[in-house]
């Protein structure tokens, strides 16, 4: 059976009987049957903030350390310390706190995660140029036909990634090797961390079998109380259905249902996804209802958007509105304009505006806005509003404003609401 | 209960009762009509909380009495029998069914009690007047596609009705916006119907009007109250209540300096717009109007799926001038032309463009213009 020393990177055509590597005498050898095969994957580092922290300081290597905003944000990241007291990414901060009472808390210092994510991004460009990133943190690669130029199989090119990302940038990652997408992501999933799984075209139907679907990227809690409805928990459970009554009942989504069932993932490893929407959202530091603080938040936030979509040259046709009460319950809301924008301040006069129909006291915990349904922005606020004549001189304004503060810094020129 | 009606009746009642009933309902009875019965008529009630529909017809009462039936299962059953068979509708107490019976067809419905039927509270009517069945179509036809659907702006879900001063006088004026186009449409006033406040009639309400108004010569009964309106003919009363909000002042949106004058056979020009957008696939179809001495030139540049161009003779002697719509937005208010020369008022590339028919000023579009 083909087998990888992933240390010494030396391949065995037949495995070694020895469970060492006969060349290195490193223990971590990888069999699988069709490992010089298979050429899509997925690269995922291993709790990536927290291990940044910890290379750029020693003394916390031993230590439970949580990366999250304040006492009331929750956990963006915890490292391995911290997730075996149980906690994980996502949850509240004071619950991360009581389980791990002695953990050091950081304030994600997101331009360090940038430059190591651009130096490990900078490692994948010499493999493949079909790298699609997910996140700082993590990426589908496709090595196909690769094999030729590197003189090595993908299972190789993997192994030698994660090395390298180990030995040059001090951070560990896990690699999941498929011959689909989802089925590359899965398999990153089953061996963190520093792992390397392989899941093989022949074991794809036994592998999934029993597995839960709430294993496909996309089915949340939402949408698995959905499946659940239909008696539908394993893959198992799945692959039982017909194709047209699956798409029936959840529509675009069965189809791509009924393919995944049975392990098929047609979609490209693509270097362009489009971007679906722009969001950002705020943790107050205390609960509140009172609307002038609301309004700034609001504001601010529609701001962070709107400069996001102007970055990217984008811009979007239907605004949402996001809001977290107190009691952790969640109110979205959405709009559809009748052309695109980027301005932030038709995000915040849409947005407002559902805040306004809300009727709702509060009080919030949270506070978000976005833009989705996006479009290039030539096709951005190229209408104007007959009952808001002003709308468009605020454009110039917001334009005017844009132009000042790339000169001069952001803080150049606010709006009042700004500092509510 | 116990009636015997022509078929043929009955359905037109019973259609025009159930279109009110919305598909979905969370409230089981808000999906009947309620059957009223007595004397020598059957009336048939449906409602959906905002607008409640009465619609009668002569039926043979052998018992007189009332019950409540799905509206949807009714309005199927009729349509289905032969044409003119005589339908007979029994409502049995005791065991909660109506049954209809025609010819060899028999069904049995499940009822809901009449007492669990809403029916609106009546309103005290400040204003009752009576409007031709022509007038009050052209009023409501030609302002409605304005309406917006958009929800935070529920006061312009409707069209806005009121009592203006127009050219040749007091008129009776409907105005119907989304913000990127405006429809005003004015009718002589009928003479009772001055004082009458403003209100804002609902797009569902609108729509469900318009079968009350198809025969030009019938008179429609209209009342109208702060909350309520009413609209009736001998055999249909529609009531609604109207938005509770607050139109926006549209005297100021209708531009009144344009001085550059288009004038364009409208069913044409409709047809241009219409050729030339075909190349967009966006859902903003961007038509560029290219105005210069006597020709206009309406072009797509659609950069991803190609390119159209049309030249139309017009009547234009101003500068030259270019100008984008909505390609929609365009045709439809093209639509609304049908006797003479749609003229269109433009000022600049990005002010509101005022259009009209020849020189009748009793029905005035405003369209907002889009960067091309």
């Amino acid at each position: 059976m083909p087998t990888l020393c992933r240390d010494c990177l030396t391949q065995f055509e037949t495995a070694p009987a020895a469970k060492r590597c006969p060349t290195c005498g490193g223990r971590r050898m990888l069999s699988h049957p069709e490992l010089f095969d298979l050429s899509i994957a997925h690269m995922d580092c291993d709790a990536f903030y927290a291990s940044v922290e910890k290379r750029d300081n020693p003394e916390l290597a031993d230590k439970p350390v949580i990366i999250g905003g304040g006492r009331r944000g929750v956990v963006s990241t915890a490292c391995y310390v911290a997730r075996i007291r149980g906690v994980r990414s996502a949850m509240p901060m004071f619950q991360a706190l009581k389980l791990c009472p002695d953990a050091v808390v950081i304030k994600p210092r997101m331009e360090a995660y940038v430059d190591a994510s651009r130096a490990i991004r900078a490692m994948m460009d010499e493999l493949t140029p079909a790298i699609e990133p997910l996140s700082l943190d993590e990426a589908f690669l496709d090595l196909t036909g690769t094999e030729r130029l590197h003189g090595a199989p993908p299972a190789v090119m993997l192994a030698r990634l994660v090395k390298r990302m180990k030995d040059e940038l001090g951070l560990t990652g896990s690699i999941g090797l498929s011959h689909n997408k989802f089925l590359a992501k899965v398999a990153s999933d089953l061996d963190k961390p520093r792992g390397f799984a392989v899941i093989g075209a022949a074991e794809t139907t036994d592998f999934l079998h029993d597995k839960p679907v709430r294993l496909i990227w996309g089915i949340g809690p939402a949408a698995q109380q959905t499946l659940d409805k239909a008696g539908i928990r394993t893959f198992a459970d799945l692959k039982r259905w017909d194709k047209r009554d699956l798409a029936d009942r959840f529509g675009s989504m069965g189809e791509r249902l009924w393919h995944l069932a049975r392990g098929e993932d047609r979609r490209r490893v693509s270097a362009h996804a489009p971007m679906k929407s722009i969001s950002n959202e705020t943790t107050f530091f205390e609960d509140t209802s009172d609307p002038d603080l609301l309004d700034g938040h609001l504001w601010r936030m529609a701001e962070k958007v709107s400069d996001r979509a102007k970055a990217k040259g984008l811009a979007g046709r239907v605004v949402t509105l996001k809001l977290r009460r107190a009691n952790f319950d969640i109110l979205t809301r959405r709009m559809s304009l009748r052309d695109a924008t980027q301005t932030a301040d038709r995000i915040y006069r849409s947005a407002r505006g559902l805040f306004d129909a809300l009727n709702d006291p509060g009080p919030y915990r949270l506070l978000g806005c976005g833009l989705a349904d996006l479009c290039p922005d030539e096709q951005a606020d190229i209408s104007g509003d007959l009952l808001d004549p002003g709308a468009s001189q605020r454009k110039e304004a917001e334009r005017a404003t844009d132009e000042i503060r790339k000169r001069f810094g952001s803080e150049a020129i606010l709006k009042g609401r700004s500092l509510r | 209960m116990k009636i015997s009606i022509e078929r043929g009746a009955l359905l037109k009642a019973v259609s025009q009762a159930q279109s009110v009933v919305e598909r979905r309902n969370t409230i089981p009875i808000l999906a009947n009509l309620l059957l009223e019965a007595e004397g020598s008529e059957v009336q048939f009630r449906a409602t959906d909380l905002d607008i409640e529909v009465v619609d009668k017809a002569p039926a043979q009462v052998e018992r007189a009495g009332a019950t409540t039936v799905s509206a949807h299962t009714l309005n199927e059953i009729v349509r289905k029998l032969p044409d003119g068979a005589l339908v007979t509708l029994t409502a049995d107490a005791a065991t909660g069914r109506l049954t209809v019976e025609a010819g060899r067809s028999n069904f049995s419905l499940a009822t809901l009690p009449r007492e669990d039927f809403p029916i609106m509270a009546s309103s005290d009517y400040d204003s009752n007047f009576a409007a031709p069945a022509g007038l009050l179509r052209r009023l409501f036809d030609k302002s409605k596609f304005a309406i917006s659907t958009e929800e935070t702006r529920y006061y312009l879900n409707g069209v806005y009705m009121h009592v203006a001063d127009g050219d040749e006088g007091r008129v009776l004026r409907c105005v119907a916006t989304d913000g990127h186009r405006l429809a005003r449409v004015d009718a002589p006033l009928p003479p009772e119907a001055d004082g009458m406040a403003g209100v804002i009639v609902p797009r569902k309400t609108v729509n469900e009007l318009r079968k009350l108004l198809d025969d030009d010569d019938a008179q429609i009964a209209v009342s109208v109250s702060e909350t309520k309106i009413r609209f009736a003919t001998p055999e249909i009363t529609l009531t609604s209540k109207v938005i509770d909000g607050t139109f926006p002042d549209y005297a100021r949106v209708i531009p009144v300096g344009n001085t550059k004058r288009l004038e364009v056979d409208a069913s044409e020009f409709a047809k241009a717009v219409d050729r030339v957008a075909t190349v967009s696939s966006e859902r903003s179809r961007a038509v560029k109007l290219a105005l210069d001495e006597d020709r206009l030139v309406l072009s797509v540049n659609a950069p991803d799926s190609g390119a159209a161009e049309e030249e139309l003779a017009v009547a234009y002697g101003d500068e030259r001038l270019e100008i984008g719509f909505n390609a929609k937005y365009l045709q439809e208010i093209a639509d609304q032309v049908d006797r003479e020369n749609a003229v269109f008022l433009f000022n600049s590339s990005g002010d509101p463009t005022l259009m009209r028919e020849g020189s009748d000023t009793s029905a005035v579009y405003v369209v907002m213009p889009m960067r091309v």
